[in-house]
C-alpha cells in the first residue's frame, strides 16, 4: 500500500502552460497516468508528449513514449470524459484559488497545488470552500506527491525515489530531496513522498499526513521535515506522542532565522516569539521523534528511530 | 510589507474607521504649517508630533543625537500659549527629530533614520485598548484579537495574562458577524455609544484586512475618548507581498529607505536574501535548504552571513547578481554553494557559478556541493573552469570545508 496517490490514480493538469507542461512530461516519463490537462484557451485541442522513458518510475514499460493528451475548457468536463480523480495545479498565483475551487466542484479526490505565490486571502477562502468536502487538497507551494514505481504528482526529481518503507512529510521541496535521497541510499526507500509546502494556509497539514502513515501497512517509520514559523509541528509532535506507534525521526530548518524575517517560504517567520525552531524541537524530541542535528543526518536518525 | 503609521490611517480614513486628524511632514517647515490647522480643526490645542519609521516602541524610544527626544512627542504649549507657542515647540523638537536617528527596542541598536513625521490632534484619552487583525494559520482564517490591555506589549499581555486576550475568528464568508462584534464589545467592558463605536469599527477592521491583503493590522492602543468615540491612536499595518499586484495604490506606498539595500536588490533580481552578522556566504536554492545550510554552517562552528535562495529555476544571470551581494559583504570570508538539483539542473548552476565568478571575481575561498539532476555534468564543468572550488559530498561536508578554508 501507500498513501494518497497509487497505480491507479488518473491525473488532470490544471494549467498547461510552459511550467505545466514540462512537469507533465516528466511525469508521463515517470509513467503517472496522466489523462487529460483543463486549460480553457486551448480546449478541444490535444497536447503531445513524447520521448524516452523513465525507468527510475513505474517498471515494465517500453522505451520510449508518445502520447496525446486531451485538453478541456474545464475540469468538470475533463472528469466526465476521462474519470480523472486526481488533480495538479500549475496555475499562475492570481487564479490558481480559484482553480483549485473548480477541482474541488467536480468532485475529485486529491487536489495538488504546485503554484507558489497565491495571496494568503485567496487561499483561506479556498479553505473554507473545501469545508464538508471530500476532497483532499495538498500544498499549495509544494514539490507534490509521489509513490514511487506509481504515480508521481508535481516536480520532484523521480530518479532519486526508491520504493520501500519509509513515510515522508515535508514543507520544504529541497529538504524533501535530502532526506529522500538519504532513505534511497541507506535502502530504506519510501512508501510515499509528501510535500505539504510552504505557505501559511495550506490543504494538509503533518498531523494529516503522520495519520495516514500510521494506518498504512507498508510504512514502517515516517520523516517529517518542518520549519519555523506557526505551530503544526508542535501539534504534529502531540499526534506522535499520543496516538502514533510507528517511530518517527524529523528535522527543523531555521534555528539561526532572525526574528521577524520571512525566510524565503511565506510561512517561514518567527512572530512575537512563536514558531522558533527550538521550540518545535523541544516539543518533538519531548514526542520521542529523533531530531537529526543536520540535514546530512536525517537519514540515520530514520535508522536510529527504527531500532 | 510594510507602511508607516501616517499611510495606515489614510488607509483607514478612507473606509470610514476614526483616526485623529494629522499631517505628514518631511520638512521642519512642513511640520510647523501642519500645526495651526490642526488646532483650528480639532478645537484642541494639544498636538502630537511623531517619528515616522516601520518600526514599533517608538514612545519609549530615543534619538541617538538627542538622547532626550522620544520618537512620539505631546505638545502642549499650546494650551497656555497659544497656536504660536505650540509652533515654536514644533520647530524646535523637529528640527533634532528630522535626519536623526531613532532607536527603540524594535530597530536594534543601530536604530532608524527619520526622515518624516506626523503631527496630530491630541485626543481626550478615557481608556487605552488593544486590537489587531491577523492570520490565525491553525484556523487557517484571520482572527480578531483584542484587550483590555492597551499600550502594553501584547506579546507580554499573552504570556502574562492570557485570558486578558480575546479573539474571534473571522469566517470569510460572512465577515466579522455582529455577535462576535457585541462578545468583544462586551469582553472589553464596553457599554452605550463607546460599544456601539466599537461594533461598528471592528467589523470595518475586519472588512479591510480581507479586502486590501493585509497579514497584520495592530492598533494599539485603540482609545476611547470621553464622550464614548473609539478612535486609532496607532495604526500599524503590513501586507500580504504575494497580493500587491491587485493594489496597485499600496504597493506605490513602498518606502524603499526603510529596506536594507542589498535585500532590495536581491528582491529587484527575483532572489530572496536576508543579511545576516556572519562570515560564510550561502547560496542555496530552496528556502527550506537555504535555512538548513545556515544551521549547518552554525552547527560546525560558523556564523552564516546570508539567507539566499536562488529559487527552483535561477538563471546564470541571477546566480550572477547572487555573487554579487554576497561578495559586497565586507565580512564575507568564505562561500559555500548548496544546491540540490530537482527542476533546477546542475549543470546549469554550474556554468551560472563559473560565469559568476569570472564576472564579478573571486577573493574569498568557494566550496560547492552539487547533487540531484544532472550533477556529473555539472562537477565536470566545475572542474574544467580552472576556478579555485573546492567541491563537498555533503551538506555537512561542504560546511565543515568552508569553515576551514575560511579560518
Amino acid at each position: 500500500m501507500s498513501v494518497l496517490v497509487d497505480k491507479n490514480t488518473r491525473v488532470l493538469v490544471q494549467g498547461l502552460g510552459k511550467t505545466g507542461e514540462f512537469h507533465t512530461d516528466k511525469a508521463i516519463a515517470y509513467g503517472t497516468e496522466m489523462v487529460a490537462a483543463v486549460h480553457p484557451s486551448r480546449a478541444g485541442a490535444e497536447a503531445h508528449f513524447e520521448g524516452e522513458t523513465d525507468h527510475s518510475g513505474v517498471p515494465g514499460r517500453d522505451d520510449t513514449y508518445s502520447v496525446e493528451l486531451p485538453i478541456y475548457a474545464t475540469v468538470k468536463e475533463a472528469v466526465a470524459e476521462t474519470g480523472a480523480t486526481a488533480s495538479v495545479v500549475y496555475v499562475p498565483p492570481p487564479f490558481a484559488a480559484d482553480a483549485i475551487m473548480e477541482s474541488v466542484a467536480a468532485g475529485l479526490e486529491l487536489v495538488v497545488a504546485i503554484t507558489e505565490g497565491i495571496p494568503v486571502a485567496d487561499m483561506i477562502r479556498a479553505k473554507r470552500y473545501l469545508q464538508g468536502t471530500a476532497t483532499r487538497l495538498v500544498g499549495p507551494n509544494c514539490p507534490g506527491v509521489i509513490t514511487p514505481n506509481e504515480c508521481k504528482i508535481g516536480i520532484m526529481p523521480g530518479y532519486i525515489h526508491q520504493r520501500g518503507k519509509i513515510g515522508v512529510v515535508s514543507r520544504s521541496g529541497t529538504l524533501t530531496y535530502e532526506a529522500v535521497h538519504q532513505l534511497t541510499l541507506l535502502e530504506l526507500g519510501q512508501t510515499t513522498a509528501i510535500g505539504i509546502g510552504g505557505d501559511p494556509v495550506n490543504g494538509t497539514n503533518f498531523v494529516d499526513c503522520l495519520r495516514m502513515f500510521q494506518d498504512d501497512d507498508e510504512t514502517e517509520g515516517v520523516v517529517m521535515i518542518g520549519e519555523i514559523g506557526g505551530t503544526a509541528e508542535e501539534e504534529a509532535a502531540e499526534y506522535v506522542k499520543t496516538e502514533m506507534t510507528k517511530p518517527v525521526a524529523g528535522f527543523i530548518a531555521g534555528t539561526t532565522a532572525p526574528p521577524g524575517k520571512r525566510m524565503g517560504h511565506a510561512g517561514a517567520i518567527v512572530s512575537g516569539g512563536k514558531g522558533t525552531a527550538e521550540a518545535k524541537i523541544a516539543a518533538m524530541k519531548s514526542a520521542g521523534i529523533i531530531v537529526a542535528q543536520t540535514p546530512s543526518d536525517m537519514g540515520e536518525a530514520m535508522v536510529r528511530a527504527l531500532g | 510589507m510594510k507602511i508607516h503609521e501616517h499611510q495606515a490611517k489614510q488607509l483607514m480614513a478612507a473606509r470610514g474607521i476614526p483616526v485623529p486628524l494629522g499631517r505628514v511632514a518631511r520638512s521642519v517647515d512642513e511640520a510647523v504649517a501642519a500645526v495651526r490647522p490642526l488646532i483650528e480643526e480639532s478645537g484642541n490645542p494639544v498636538v502630537v508630533l511623531k517619528a515616522q519609521i516601520h518600526a514599533g516602541g517608538r514612545g519609549k524610544g530615543t534619538f541617538r543625537e538627542h538622547p532626550d527626544v522620544r520618537g512620539v512627542n505631546v505638545i502642549t504649549g499650546g494650551i497656555e500659549g497659544g497656536p504660536s507657542a505650540a509652533e515654536e515647540e514644533v520647530r524646535e523638537l523637529a528640527q533634532q527629530m528630522l535626519g536623526s536617528t531613532l532607536v527603540t527596542i524594535q530597530t536594534g541598536d543601530e536604530g532608524k533614520k527619520v526622515s518624516r513625521l506626523y503631527v496630530e490632534q491630541g485626543i481626550d484619552i478615557a481608556r487605552e485598548l488593544y486590537l489587531a487583525v491577523l492570520l490565525d494559520r491553525a484556523a487557517s482564517r484571520n482572527i480578531v484579537m483584542a484587550s483590555t490591555e492597551g499600550g502594553m506589549e501584547i506579546e507580554k499581555v499573552a504570556d502574562e495574562t492570557p485570558e486578558k486576550i480575546l479573539r474571534a475568528e473571522i469566517d470569510p464568508a460572512i465577515g466579522l458577524a455582529a455577535f462576535q462584534a457585541n462578545e468583544l464589545a462586551h469582553g472589553l467592558e464596553l457599554d452605550g455609544e463607546a460599544a456601539k463605536n466599537f461594533g461598528r469599527f471592528v467589523k470595518a477592521l475586519a472588512d479591510a484586512a480581507m479586502e486590501l491583503d493585509t497579514d497584520l493590522i495592530e492598533i494599539n492602543p485603540l482609545v476611547v475618548t470621553g464622550d464614548g468615540h473609539v478612535i486609532a491612536l496607532d495604526g500599524k499595518m503590513s501586507f500580504d507581498d504575494n497580493a500587491l499586484y491587485r493594489h496597485p495604490d499600496i504597493a506605490d506606498m513602498r518606502d524603499e529607505t526603510e529596506e536594507d539595500p542589498s535585500e532590495l536588490a536581491a528582491k529587484n533580481a527575483g532572489l530572496n536574501y536576508i543579511k545576516l552578522d556572519g562570515t560564510i556566504g550561502c547560496l542555496v536554492n530552496g528556502a527550506g535548504l537555504a535555512m538548513a545550510t545556515m544551521d549547518t554552517i552554525k552547527q560546525v562552528g560558523g556564523e552564516p552571513a546570508n539567507f539566499l535562495d536562488v529559487g527552483g529555476g535561477a538563471t546564470a544571470d541571477q546566480v550572477t547578481t547572487a555573487f554579487q551581494i554576497i561578495t559586497k559583504d565586507p565580512n564575507v570570508k568564505g562561500i559555500f554553494v548548496n544546491i540540490f538539483g530537482g527542476i533546477m539542473q546542475c549543470d546549469v548552476i554550474a556554468t551560472g557559478i563559473v560565469e559568476a565568478v569570472e564576472r564579478v571575481g573571486l577573493e574569498v575561498p568557494l566550496v560547492v556541493r552539487l547533487e540531484g539532476t544532472n550533477v556529473q555534468e555539472g562537477k565536470t564543468i566545475i572542474e574544467e573552469s580552472g576556478l579555485e572550488v573546492t567541491n563537498a559530498d555533503s551538506l555537512r561536508d561542504g560546511a565543515e570545508k568552508i569553515l576551514e578554508l575560511s579560518a
